[in-house]
């Protein structure tokens, strides 16, 4: 029989500190206070002292609360039943369904063994062009969307949930608005995808320290469905929601900030839940797709940067759309060999010409004459704008190839592309496009086209 | 030694506070138990009858009252041959094997051997008995791979030492005893086919350090021209990240002219790491014909495994490093990333609640980088023959800001400094290394004063074009229009490098020489145009045409046509006053 205690000595924050005996790092307690029962993780010892950080807060805990411990560690349920179902942030159902005990799974379990990880090899289609064709996701990738609160991320996650070859989904929100949780529920549902997913969502409503768990959650499900076989698509958001309540506890435990406040272990912490990304070889994979919101659009926050340095790429989404420049997929070059011969060269093309426009977009604001090329990348920006980047774009990645053939044939003539020549004669549409007068980028090397289009204008 | 057993009092993260009853000294080993377990750990502070312990490993499920034995040992790793070719945790522990044994997933408590203790090696006994030796010096050999792995008198014996005894030609397993020496004093020492080694301290088996001064050839135009590293030296590699530090070792690893390139992948992604395990031994090196991975060791501490132990890693890979220069070998160590074993520091001086410093790095920061980076050097071993450990080790500064305390230790060590930058990288110039920027302090492959013209050209170009962003085009001299322009080609040709192309990934120290010799003619060259466009034009075939050139291969007929047309095209604009 365990021993019950009832005296507690110091409540700071969401952190108890009482005196107990033969406990162990890491375990469970019970801690019965006057609005219930919460759960409890001992987060230090130091002799008989215990510290708790418990999960649905301090609020209400009385001194003389009573506390059991449990003798084991935070684990949560794992079984096929999970699939379909909703969980709040500390694993218990949302959706008026039963609760699962079956196979206790251990949180945050160990590392996985880097021989025993394979090369990324697989693309994972979502049929956004942004990504098919420009940051090309790749299964087993550990990919964050950097944006500001007011962007419709969730949306974008929920399509690429919808949309994306995977056998399993996994959801995890931390400080969710109850709306976006709602948002998220509803549209899996409509599109049937609500069978092959499982949800653990903390909303802003919840206790803070229960946010923590929901990454571990997950991803333990999700290393379980993975081993089984399963490819599984695991979404987190957001991130930042999470690093702010590990900087709550560590500001509670008097621990030094490294920087605005946040613990020195934050790229450490991060690193632990973004690594179970994995391929495994001779079984299922992982892929994470997180959202981080980076306050004041500051990517050098401590969030998005040690992020950043983490993950293998980011997608920047601002102003409702992926902004091709800064996103970047580390792994495309895995598979973008492997899809068309073309797939590359428009990857590059359409960016480079794109990057043209943007300086033309700024020649004409300081109210520059317009030359014939500049009007030409004009013409190409504004189509590559509402027919490549807008979100609600939905092509597979041939058909989008092909639309980047079209615009192209639209706007220029085969040679102010500087794409080379054996694949214009594969792929460059029909007729040629309208003249190319005053052009000097007669085969020259991508990367001159923006000095190209500046001589044209001299 | 005796059992010296302690007691947990205390558990804060990775960090044990440990009652003791018997002397116990800083910096020992010791194993705390929980249940079957016995996790790793080393004693990082003691006060009075306590000792804090950092853990190796993850803490959960230790409590106040567990046992943890001290081992009387440092940190110390196994030296012996058998290393090449392997992938080792922070810890020396073989990670294939631990998959044999463990599948999928690093299961704490497990320690296995570094090395074989089974396998058997060809021994050449090379000293005689009676020699005199000094630690470090050569009792006989043993092939691994493509090299003579010297078997070495241990390097913690001081004194000259009379052999004695000394095993004949045969095959014997590492823990073989093959000498025995006796010192000045008359006392019998046996040298094992292994040594041990404590990782944090440097071995110091030769007879002096000497200075750096050939160029290593890391086949990279912009790093050997331009920012050079020299046969034992150290740099840095900083940069934001996305702007390619890891693609930029990766390269080096592959192309560096030295003996053996140990790879200390350091709280960095699991995945950068696989490549290189699964990629090197297909690949070839055109030094010996063999597969890469028979020059290479890897040290992998990824970012989900355990901090202390990525602190423990770099010591083990430059531990490794200096052994193989005892051999008479060059060795490179490329660290990636140095940030995230100071953050493993900076995690441990917190638990420490030790007063912190800027951005609470702890105080100690400075120092305990600049040691790491004296590891580095090129030394005269006893009897002859010279080895060299140069270290690159690359720093991820937080939000890309050189200012940030790790950076700047860094930089006051190092002899070369490579700053990528994200302009250049967001611009697809790569290697992103900002040429303005970095500087190095050891000599270049090609002439100082060429390199140091190709660098005004450079700096005047970047001035100018930062003046024509106000003035326009119009408004600049055609004679600042061209030095842009020269500068600007310099730029496209010589330092960005397209590393997937085979010639021109990978150009030999011989060939820049060359190249660069005949792009300072082109720089110098006084050239006339009609007006700014035809200028352009001009430039823009000419880069054109010496990319040709830079991808024709040396022995290729093609390359001396190609640069016979480069410079009459140049001959062409020339002004003849």
């Amino acid at each position: 029989m365990r021993k019950i205690y009832h005296r507690i000595d110091n409540i700071a924050g969401n952190v108890i500190i009482l005196q107990a005996q033969d406990v162990s790092y890491g375990e469970l307690a019970a801690v019965a206070g006057t609005r219930g029962t919460s759960l409890a993780q001992v987060i230090r010892l130091e002799g008989d002292r215990v510290y708790l950080q418990v999960f649905a807060g301090s609020r209400g805990i009385p001194t003389d609360a009573q506390v059991r411990f449990l003798g084991r560690g935070m684990t949560t349920s794992f079984s096929e039943n999970l699939l379909g179902r909703i969980f709040d942030g500390a694993g218990r159902p949302r959706d008026r369904g039963p609760e699962i005990r079956e196979n206790p799974t251990p949180l945050g379990g160990p590392p996985v063994n880097p021989v025993r990880r394979v090369i990324p090899r697989n693309m994972v289609r979502t049929g956004i062009p942004m990504i098919d064709v420009f940051n090309t996701l790749v299964e087993s990738q550990k990919l964050p969307i950097f944006s500001v609160a007011g962007e419709p991320y969730n949306q974008l996650l929920a399509r690429i949930a919808l949309q994306a070859e995977v056998d399993v989904i996994i959801l995890g929100g931390m400080g969710l608005k109850y709306d976006d949780y709602l948002f998220f529920r509803d549209h899996l549902e409509e599109h049937g995808a609500l069978s092959r997913a499982v949800l653990y969502v903390h909303t802003a409503a919840d206790p803070t320290v229960e946010a923590l768990l929901v990454p571990d959650i997950c991803l333990a499900v999700a290393e379980q469905f993975a081993l089984s076989g399963k490819r599984v698509l695991a979404l987190l958001t957001d991130m930042t929601n999470f690093a702010d309540a590990m900087k709550e506890i560590a500001i509670t435990m008097e621990q030094i900030p490294s920087s605005r406040g946040y613990p020195g272990d934050l790229y450490s912490q991060l690193a632990a839940r973004y690594e179970k990304a994995v391929d495994f070889d001779g079984a299922g994979s992982i892929t994470i797709l997180a959202v981080t919101t980076m306050p004041g659009d500051d990517v050098t926050h401590p969030v998005p940067d040690n992020t950043g340095y983490i993950t293998e790429g980011q997608f920047y989404l601002r102003g409702g759309r992926i902004e091709p420049f800064g996103s970047l997929s580390r792994l495309k070059q895995q598979v973008n060999g492997k899809t068309r011969s073309d797939h590359r060269t428009i990857m590059n093309t359409m960016i480079q010409l794109f990057a043209a426009y943007r300086e033309t977009l700024e020649k004409q604001a300081m109210g520059f004459r317009m030359s014939a090329w500049d009007r030409k990348l004009l013409k190409y920006g504004r189509r590559f704008e509402s027919e490549m980047m807008d979100l609600s774009v939905n092509l597979p990645l041939e058909k989008a190839l092909d639309l980047g053939w079209a615009i192209l044939a639209d706007c220029f003539a085969p040679e102010e592309t500087g794409v080379q020549t054996a694949l214009i004669e594969a792929y460059w549409p029909g007729e040629d496009g309208p003249g190319a007068e005053g052009s000097g980028a007669d085969g020259s090397a991508p990367e001159e086209l923006a000095d190209a289009a500046a001589a044209a204008d001299a | 030694m005796s059992e010296n057993v302690g007691r947990v009092i205390g558990v804060n993260g990775n960090m044990l506070t440990v009652e003791f009853f018997r002397p116990v000294f800083q910096n020992e080993m010791a194993f705390a138990a929980v249940g079957e377990e016995r996790l790793k750990a080393e004693v990082i502070r003691v006060r009075g009858r306590y000792a804090d312990l950092q853990v190796f490993e993850d803490t959960r499920g230790l409590s106040v009252g567990d046992k943890v034995d001290f081992s009387g040992e440092l940190l110390s790793v196994q030296l012996g041959p058998g290393l090449l070719t392997q992938v080792f945790d922070g810890l020396q522990n073989p990670l294939p094997a631990l998959a044999e044994r463990t599948g999928f997933f690093l299961q704490r408590g497990l320690y296995l051997d570094a090395l074989d203790m089974n396998r058997r090696w060809a021994f050449t006994p090379e000293a005689r008995p009676g020699d005199t030796l000094l630690a470090g010096q050569p009792l006989g050999s043993v092939p691994e791979g493509i090299f003579r792995h010297r078997i070495m008198v241990p390097f913690g014996l001081t004194g000259r030492l009379t052999l004695t005894e000394i095993l004949p030609e045969g095959e014997y397993t590492v823990r073989e005893r093959v000498a025995l020496l006796t010192d000045e004093a008359g006392r019998e020492h046996e040298a094992l086919m292994m040594q041990t080694w404590p990782v944090k301290i440097p071995i110091r088996a030769y007879a002096e350090r000497l200075r750096p001064q050939k160029p290593l050839s890391t086949k990279i135009r912009i790093i050997d021209t331009f920012c050079p590293v020299a046969v034992g030296g150290v740099y840095c590699t900083p940069g934001p990240f996305g702007a390619g530090k890891t693609v930029l070792q990766q390269i080096t690893s592959r192309h560096a002219d030295v003996d053996v390139v140990i790879i200390c992948a350091c709280g960095e992604r699991a995945g950068e790491v696989v490549e290189t395990i699964r990629e090197f031994p297909k690949l070839s090196d055109p030094r010996t014909g063999k597969s890469l991975m028979e020059r290479t060791c890897i040290v992998c501490n990824t970012s989900s495994m355990p901090v202390a132990a990525r602190e423990a890693s770099v010591y083990t890979a430059v531990t490794m490093a200096e052994y193989y220069r005892q051999m008479g070998l060059h060795v490179l160590l490329l660290a990636d990333s140095t940030s995230r074993w100071a953050q493993a520091l900076r995690e441990m001086s917190g638990r420490l609640e030790e007063i912190p410093g800027e951005e609470a790095f702890p105080a100690y920061l400075e120092s305990v980088i600049a040691a790491f980076y004296e590891r580095g050097g090129l030394v005269r071993l006893h009897g002859g023959g010279v080895g060299s450990v140069t270290i690159g080790g690359t720093v991820s500064p937080a939000g890309g800001n050189f200012e940030e305390p790790v950076t700047q230790a860094t930089l006051k060590v190092v002899g070369a400094f490579h700053g990528l930058s994200r302009a250049r990288s967001d611009a697809r110039r790569y290697p992103a290394i900002d040429p303005l920027e970095s500087w190095s302090k050891y000599d270049p492959v090609a002439p100082r004063e060429q390199v140091a013209l190709g660098d005004g050209f450079l700096r005047r170009s970047a001035e100018i074009g930062q003046m024509m962003k106000v003035v326009g085009e119009e408004g600049t001299s055609m004679e600042d229009f061209v030095v842009h322009l020269k500068g600007e080609y310099l730029d496209a040709v010589y330092l960005q490098q397209d590393a997937y192309d085979p010639v021109d990934g990978a150009t030999s120290e011989e060939r820049q020489r060359h190249v660069f010799d005949r792009l300072q003619r082109i720089l110098l060259t006084e050239m006339d145009f009609p007006d700014k466009g035809e200028a352009r034009a001009f430039f823009q075939r000419l880069t054109q045409a010496t990319r040709d050139w830079n991808r024709a291969a040396m022995d290729n007929p093609q390359f001396a046509a190609l640069e016979e047309r480069i410079m009459q095209m140049a001959a062409q604009v020339t002004r003849y006053a």
